[in-house]
């Protein structure tokens, strides 16, 4: 059994989901390698390092990979492993991951496994289905296993460690069919909803876009993110990236609070691996006070600015 | 131009799912059947596009039972132009074997650019776009947000990327998977509805393809998530700070 890992970065510092899933592969096998594209990326060579586990580390700096085209990036790693003994191919499952692991897969005729939450065996997975509302266990039966991890279900491995680098060039002529334009850094001072260790959402409750105020200076005191129910990003409240639940963003932050928000099954599906969810609504017969560590029934108009109070 | 979109047939997202209690998967009898959200938001973006001139057809492919002719159909009502459904027994392909079928179709159908949904809503595998840019060797644009064409044959995709937003130019013909930010779907009208049963549908069974549809992985067995643990209420604002920082310590 032998492990790589697909480092996302970039190319400055390594990401936390690629620590997360150093630790997943140790989960598989003593025999970890870790693979690393990018352009001008000594800070991250440094950082990465220390990681706990890794046996080596292969680094290809190159101009093709200053930004991370899944066209170059498949096609680069791809070659790498051709006549290589990798049983398994570890990617987060971070848009990163999720944009380039699949096209690995096709080039060599695999089927991944994606977003996986536990290792049973090496070719045993749980990963959830319909957003988390059930648990498949799946095994493969491809010789490689290409893999996406959920980051959060895996704590970040320990750097206490020196690896080994090795530079290694590339022949890949560039794609021509794709060019990277910009990338915008969400401007927000706040976490991003995903990756957020707290994060407060608004319903329909909030009657309105401009109530969402309320939330704001509670999100400021907390350091949280922001999010919103389905209903409330429909009404138009707040714009349409703020939406939490299936078919919005899924979120596992330490601490969620629900404010003026039901509890349909479709925010619930989006919220459940949460630590502890917190509520305030008027209406106690609302669902979402079945999903709640902590329940507060009430007028949120009169609540959330004495909460704002008592943080 | 001529989009291909690609739709696929999943329990409605406003449906509970429930486990079969033999484990083997989730209950789909009796239960509301909808075209998958993200893959609804692709047709939209392909009508728009033919709306403004810049797409002259728009073909709704779906793989998968007879029934899927009714998710076929509900594009067809938003706008579309014509349907292929291919045939299967099977209710779910892997995403490899989806890839290999939608590659196939569009070698015969030429279609300037491919669009779906990035994944759905029912095994969450979010893989079928890229594997068919790959098999295709088209570039492609995954998680759109927003969907521009220029005047030289090529598309400006902004993507919904972990902490921002990035913005790819790709060649047409390409592939480009569709996030949640990048339109509304309309609902279709009962007239386009009328009219849509008039559009043609063309099926071809699975077995015309030189495709092996076996499947790689094995679901040995499907599971609730772990329940969480009843909570309490509590009486006011004081109690709900208190319990937050010294019993979950999250503050």
């Amino acid at each position: 059994m032998k492990v790589l890992v697909i480092i996302e970065h970039d190319n400055e510092t390594v990401k936390q989901s690629s620590f997360s899933t150093i630790s997943a592969a140790k989960e598989i096998s003593d025999s970890i390698e870790a693979i690393v594209l990018g352009q001008g990326i000594d800070s991250v060579i440094n950082e990465l390092k220390k990681s706990d586990h890794l046996k080596k580390i292969y680094k290809i700096d190159n101009e093709l990979f200053q930004n991370p085209l899944a066209e170059n990036l498949s096609k680069a790693i791809h070659k790498f492993t051709e006549g290589s003994d990798y049983t398994h191919i570890l990617s987060p499952s971070s848009t990163f991951g999720k944009n380039m692991s699949p096209k690995l897969s096709a080039l060599m005729d695999v089927q991944q496994i994606s977003d996986i939450t536990k290792i049973i065996s090496d070719d045993t997975f749980e990963r959830p289905i319909y957003a988390g509302n059930a648990i498949a266990k799946v095994k493969s039966n491809d010789p490689i296993k290409i893999i996406t991890v959920r980051p959060t279900c895996f704590e970040p491995c320990a750097l206490n460690s020196s690896v080994d680098v090795e530079s290694l060039e590339t022949n890949l002529d560039k794609n021509n069919l794709i060019s990277f334009v910009s990338y915008d850094k969400s401007k927000s001072d706040r976490p991003e909803l995903t990756s957020a260790k707290i994060v407060i959402s608004g319903g329909r409750g909030m009657q309105n876009g401009e109530n969402f105020r309320l939330l704001e200076g509670i999100a400021d005191k907390l350091g949280a993110a922001m999010g919103a129910s389905r209903a409330a990003v429909d009404a138009g409240f707040v714009p349409n990236d703020w939406q939490v639940g299936q078919t919005g963003k899924i979120v596992a932050p330490d601490l969620y609070i629900a404010v003026g928000i039901s509890g349909a099954i479709q925010h619930i599906a989006g919220i459940k691996d949460s630590k502890f969810i917190a509520c305030i609504n008027k209406d106690e017969e609302a669902p979402i006070f079945n999903f709640s560590d902590y329940g507060l029934v009430g007028d949120l108009f009169e609540l959330l600015p004495k909460l704002e109070e008592k943080l | 131009m001529k989009a291909l979109v690609c739709v696929k047939r999943v329990i409605d997202y406003n449906v509970k799912i429930r486990v079969k209690s033999d484990k083997s998967g989730v209950e789909t009898d009796n239960v509301k059947m909808s075209m998958n959200p993200f893959d609804e938001i692709a047709v939209e973006e392909a009508i728009r596009l033919k709306e403004k001139n810049q797409i002259q057809e728009v073909v709704i492919l779906s793989i998968g039972t007879d029934k899927s002719q009714e998710t076929i159909r509900s594009g067809l009502a938003m706008g579309g132009d014509r349907g292929i459904l291919v045939k299967t027994e099977k209710d779910q392909l892997e995403p490899l074997t989806v890839g290999k079928i939608i590659k196939s179709v569009s070698d015969k159908e030429k279609p300037d650019l491919i669009i779906l949904g990035k994944q759905a809503i029912d095994d969450d595998c979010n893989q079928t776009g890229q594997i068919v840019a790959t098999l295709l060797e088209f570039p492609q644009a995954t998680f759109a947000s927003e969907l521009k064409k220029n005047n030289d044959n090529t598309l400006e995709v902004t993507r919904e990327v972990d902490g921002g937003l990035e913005t790819v130019k790709i060649n047409i013909p390409c592939v480009v998977t569709t996030d949640l930010r990048l339109n509304e779907p309309r609902y279709a009208s009962l007239p386009n509805i009328m009219k849509a049963k008039q559009k043609k549908i063309d099926v071809l069974e699975i077995g015309s393809f030189d495709i092996d549809i076996k499947d790689r992985l094995q679901i040995l067995e499907v599971n609730e998530p772990p329940e969480r643990k009843p909570g309490i209420k509590v009486d006011d604002v004081d109690s709900l700070v208190e319990k937050l920082k010294n019993e979950a310590k999250v503050l």
